[in-house]
């Protein structure tokens, strides 16, 4: 016994237990220093460096000079188009299929495949939702809309509707996954006593339980507009454009304007990308990247921050504290 | 019988929604299968011109060696376009192993900082900080590492390169570490509370426990979070395309300039014919880097479930 002990444990003295206990607790506390220290360095040096950029003449006209000047009006206008398309796509989609898993599908093994395909369908690399855009969405469904609808060349090229669509296949397992846990924590009893009444499942569902879900559902929607608005590899081939000397917008009957889905756009993620990358004088556009950036990180980053505070205060109605 | 006809309308409405639901449900599914089968099919066609020899490197005349010479490279717009995937994995590994390490080090500590010591007023704060970290568009990480980091880490390391490998794995880290941490600190709060307290009752020390029982008892949520890690970090475009300086070498050396798979696409996609061999090359190199991806998510979750069902025991 004594020489097993020995052999486990080897030279523990007292002291280096000790030592043991300090390094590890210092190492890992400064590990835990280190998001936080992250999160904080990126946002200060966009905000100190880009906070000079931003004007209302920034904000709201066009891109002047070959871009080199101007403002960034058409990226912030191409972004909110395409996230209200996106979550229009997604929402429904994403809560319908949260809907089936948790209320019908029961936890066999169809609900084991369809959990691990959300999952895995949350790890594909984006650039590789990029590639399915194309070849799915514009190449196979848009060139055979055209071919059947004889449209000539409407849906067989990159717009913003299969941008679009291409990020709300991307934020799916962001929704689903965020609804379903907002339907688990409606407590089960409330179903079997609307049941009770004489409710259908369907009539359960609709008045009871997704009503008390609005909170989380509402935080998974914000999450993936914010996830979409920051993605910028599913959209490089599918819609985006370096420059367009207008808005994509497009004026049914001749007045009302509405976005033009079958329009390229631009965004603001794909701007920083571009000017950071590909601008002519990328010197001289330094002020243009930061000053894009920050609006882009200010976006996401309140999005997210809505989200946060959302679940908390839902979480603490349904009476789960724990973040 | 009034009331007959609306209860058959009642039970058609509902077997109608739950059908409606149903497609919904495996809506995921299909797309994961759509998926796969839309890279495959044109990255097969990359056969139809090409030799598949040509993915490890072709024998090129070298004007300067005077000679046939075997080059492993990928430069789809010379006089002799050659495809070989060995840079391009070569990069994406240069990248992605030392992020995953970086990442895995760091994660494992802040999950055991959060599970093990953290007061709750502390997670309160440090949680939501991971998600709006994680909210970062990969983008501007990109742009940071380009604007910033790059030629810091050039003065510090005097290497050859502004933009190289190990610049873009620092970025990479930096967007898998919330994933990888929260991944590894869900594993180790579930470890029952009885383990600690057995350690504790045999005299080890606090970190005796951490380290001798909770992180061994986590071993496969862990290592799960690190294999999901890889795979995002294999994944991750924005970041690589702007940070590690895209050129296709074959080479270990984590300061020099590399381009990973995904890099690849992004830069080259934009300006090619569709239909063209280099075309079903992108969506090979695309293929290729979704069956890895794919297999990692899949390892990594077949893990985690066998973690849960162990737990439930």
């Amino acid at each position: 016994m004594d020489q097993a002990l020995s052999l486990n444990l080897p030279k523990l003295t007292s002291r280096r237990i000790l030592w043991n206990e300090i390094v590890s607790d210092v190492l890992v506390r400064f590990f835990a220093l280190i998001p936080l220290s992250a999160l904080a360095f990126i946002m200060y040096m966009i905000v100190r460096k880009g906070a000079g950029t931003i004007t209302w003449h920034f904000l709201t006209q066009m891109p002047l000079n070959g871009m080199t000047e101007g403002g960034i009006f058409p990226c912030i206008f191409g972004t909110l188009a395409i996230t209200l398309m996106m979550i229009l796509m997604a929402l429904p989609l994403g809560v319908a299929a949260a809907i089936y898993l948790t209320e019908f599908s029961g936890h066999g093994m169809f609900f084991r495949v369809i959990r691990a395909a959300v999952n895995n369908l949350a790890g594909v690399p984006s650039i590789v939702f990029g590639l399915f855009g194309v070849g799915f969405f514009i190449l196979f469904v848009g060139r055979n809309l055209d071919h059947v609808l004889k449209t000539g060349m409407l849906f067989g090229q990159p717009c913003m509707l299969w941008a679009a669509a291409t990020l709300a296949v991307l934020v799916l397992p962001v929704i689903i996954v965020s609804t379903e846990e907002a339907l688990n924590a409606v407590p089960q009893s409330q179903r079997s006593a609307s049941l009770a009444l004489g409710a259908t499942k369907w009539q359960t569902i609709w008045n009871v339980v997704l009503p008390q879900a609005r909170g989380g559902i509402l935080t998974g929607a914000i999450l993936s507009i914010s996830r979409g608005a920051g993605e910028t590899a599913p959209i490089l081939f599918t819609g985006c454009a370096y420059f367009l000397p207008r808005l994509p917008v497009v004026h049914l009957f001749g007045v009302i304007p509405i976005v033009n889905p079958f329009d390229q756009f631009m965004e603001l993620s794909y701007h920083i990308f571009i000017m950071a990358t590909q601008s002519l004088d990328a010197v001289k556009t330094l002020p243009i990247q930061y000053g894009t950036t920050l609006v882009l990180i200010s976006l996401t980053f309140l999005l997210n921050l809505t989200a946060i505070v959302f679940r908390i205060h839902f979480r603490k109605k349904m009476g789960t504290v724990s973040i | 019988m009034d009331h007959k006809l609306f209860k058959k309308d009642v039970r058609f409405g509902e077997w109608l929604i739950q059908k409606l639901l149903l497609v919904a449900g495996i809506s995921s599914m299909l797309i994961i299968a759509l998926i796969f089968v839309f890279l495959f099919k044109e990255a097969v066609r990359f056969f139809g011109t090409a030799n598949p020899l040509d993915l490890i490197g072709k024998w090129t005349y070298d004007d300067w060696e005077g000679h046939y010479v075997f080059k492993m490279m990928w430069q789809s717009i010379s006089e002799v376009p050659k495809y070989s995937l060995l840079p391009l994995i070569c990069g994406s590994f240069l990248v992605a192993f030392p992020a995953t390490i970086i990442s895995g080090v760091l994660g494992i500590g802040c999950a055991i900082y959060l599970s093990e010591l953290a007061p709750p007023r502390v997670r309160e704060i440090l949680k939501p900080t991971l998600e709006l970290l994680a909210g970062i568009p990969s983008v501007v990480i990109g742009f940071v590492m380009l604007a910033f980091i790059a030629t810091f880490a050039q003065n510090i390391f005097h290497t050859k390169f502004r933009l190289n490998a190990f610049v873009g794995s620092l970025g990479v880290a930096l967007a898998v570490l919330p994933i990888m941490i929260t991944i590894a600190e869900d594993a180790m709060r579930a470890v029952p509370k009885e383990l600690r307290d057995a350690s504790y009752a045999l005299g080890a020390t606090k970190w005796q426990t951490v380290w001798g029982t909770v992180v061994p008892a986590a071993v496969s949520g862990i290592s799960a979070a690190i294999i999901l890690g890889f795979g995002r970090a294999l994944g991750e475009t924005m970041i690589v395309l702007m940070a590690t300086g895209n050129a296709a070498l074959v080479t270990g050396n984590i300061f020099s300039s590399v381009r990973t798979m995904t890099a690849n696409i992004a830069a080259e996609l934009g300006s090619v014919a569709q239909g063209s061999e280099h075309y079903y090359a992108l969506f090979l190199v695309g293929a290729v880097l979704f069956t890895f991806t794919f297999g990692l998510n899949l390892v990594s979750e077949l893990v985690l479930n066998k973690m849960r069902q162990k737990l439930r025991m």
